[in-house]
């Protein structure tokens, strides 16, 4: 359970975001979760709404985009969304293939709009 | 409406303080291990287990972490190597800067294995960078064997999958081949050895692959 700290650490980014804009307001979040992030999107979404309750933020909308793993294969060079942990290549059958995404734990825009 | 794109890694800081870590890990060619389990695997017995086998003229030192307690690092200081526990306070995961305070005090120079052993948890300490090298999982077969599946951040993460407790295998229902499948569906080829820190069967395959992994270290310092 450390998405608390998580969404600490989000609003931290996004106050800082708010601050160089004077006379604009946050009305939208956006983040990126990787399905190997290890971080829980009901949780994020619990503790932010819990942090951001009366402050500025109180109304701005948290959008998460989830990311699942995408490995490449080094043989046919075929990139393909890993789905129930299958990461051999569709299309050549290699077993051993790179992850290429899927771990992303990012915040990836903010939206300000005048108030 | 005005949007702002970032891109920004939520935990920047901490990979920050991390890369810093892994720099100096590497000037002072020291191997670091986070060793990361579910709480009662046996991170601390194997790490009993590893300290009671080295040579009294080891550079080995562990820090120990928990959310209370430093019960884990007196049970880790009767072996005569530096050992220093960690208190997260209520924090479920060790962070980069915990081991950077850490170590503070310490003479890397004097050091060439670092064992790091995290909170019993196999979600939050997969997100956290340490600086380490590698990180080890550690599975009993008092578990499922299905925690691959279930926790699967953390062994796709991990180079060496350590499964405990082997002595208990013919009193519990668990399938050694099933586990050792679904850690390979997450992570393919994934390193595991089937170990006993109680009776200390495995454990010569264990002190082979740490020996292997300095000098596999060491080699990559070397390149780089």
């Amino acid at each position: 359970m450390h998405e608390l700290s998580i969404a600490t650490l989000v609003l931290d980014a996004v106050n800082a975001q708010a601050n160089l804009r004077p006379g604009m307001r946050v009305s939208r979040i956006g983040m990126r979760l990787g399905d190997l992030s290890g971080v829980d999107a009901d949780a994020l979404t619990f503790c932010f709404e819990a942090l951001v309750k009366e402050t500025e933020l109180a109304n701005a909308a948290l959008e998460i985009e989830r990311r699942p793993q995408r490995n490449t294969c080094p043989r046919c060079e075929t990139e393909f969304t890993v789905v129930n942990y299958e990461s051999a290549c569709p299309a050549c059958g290699e077993s051993s293939t790179r992850s290429v995404s899927g771990d992303e734990l990012e915040l990836a825009f903010v939206e300000l709009e005048e108030p | 409406m005005n949007r702002v794109p970032l891109g920004q890694k939520v935990l920047k800081e901490n990979d920050r303080i991390a890369g810093e870590l892994r720099e100096r890990f590497a000037e002072h060619e020291i191997l670091c291990l986070n060793l990361v389990s579910s709480p009662g695997a046996g991170k601390t017995s194997l790490l009993e287990r590893t300290l009671e086998s080295c040579a009294p003229g080891d550079r080995v030192a562990v820090l120990t972490g928990d959310i209370q307690t430093d019960n884990d690092a007196v049970r880790l200081a009767r072996f005569g190597f530096p050992v220093k526990q960690i208190t997260t306070g209520g924090t479920c995961h060790l962070e980069a800067r915990m081991i950077e305070k850490a170590l503070a005090d310490w003479r890397l120079q004097d050091i060439d294995l670092l064992l790091v052993e995290n909170v019993g948890n196999l979600v939050c300490p997969s997100s956290y960078d340490l600086g380490e090298a590698a990180k080890v999982v550690i599975l009993s077969v008092t578990e499922g064997e299905d925690k691959p599946l279930k926790y699967p951040a953390m062994f796709f993460r991990s180079e060496l999958l350590v499964l405990n407790k082997i002595d208990l295998l013919p009193h519990v229902p668990f399938d050694v081949a099933r586990a050792r499948a679904y850690a390979n569906q997450v992570h393919p080829g994934i390193e595991i050895i089937e170990l006993s820190s109680l009776t200390g069967e495995g454990m010569p395959k264990w002190r082979d692959w740490l020996d292997s992994r300095r000098k596999s270290h060491h080699n990559s310092l070397a390149t780089t």
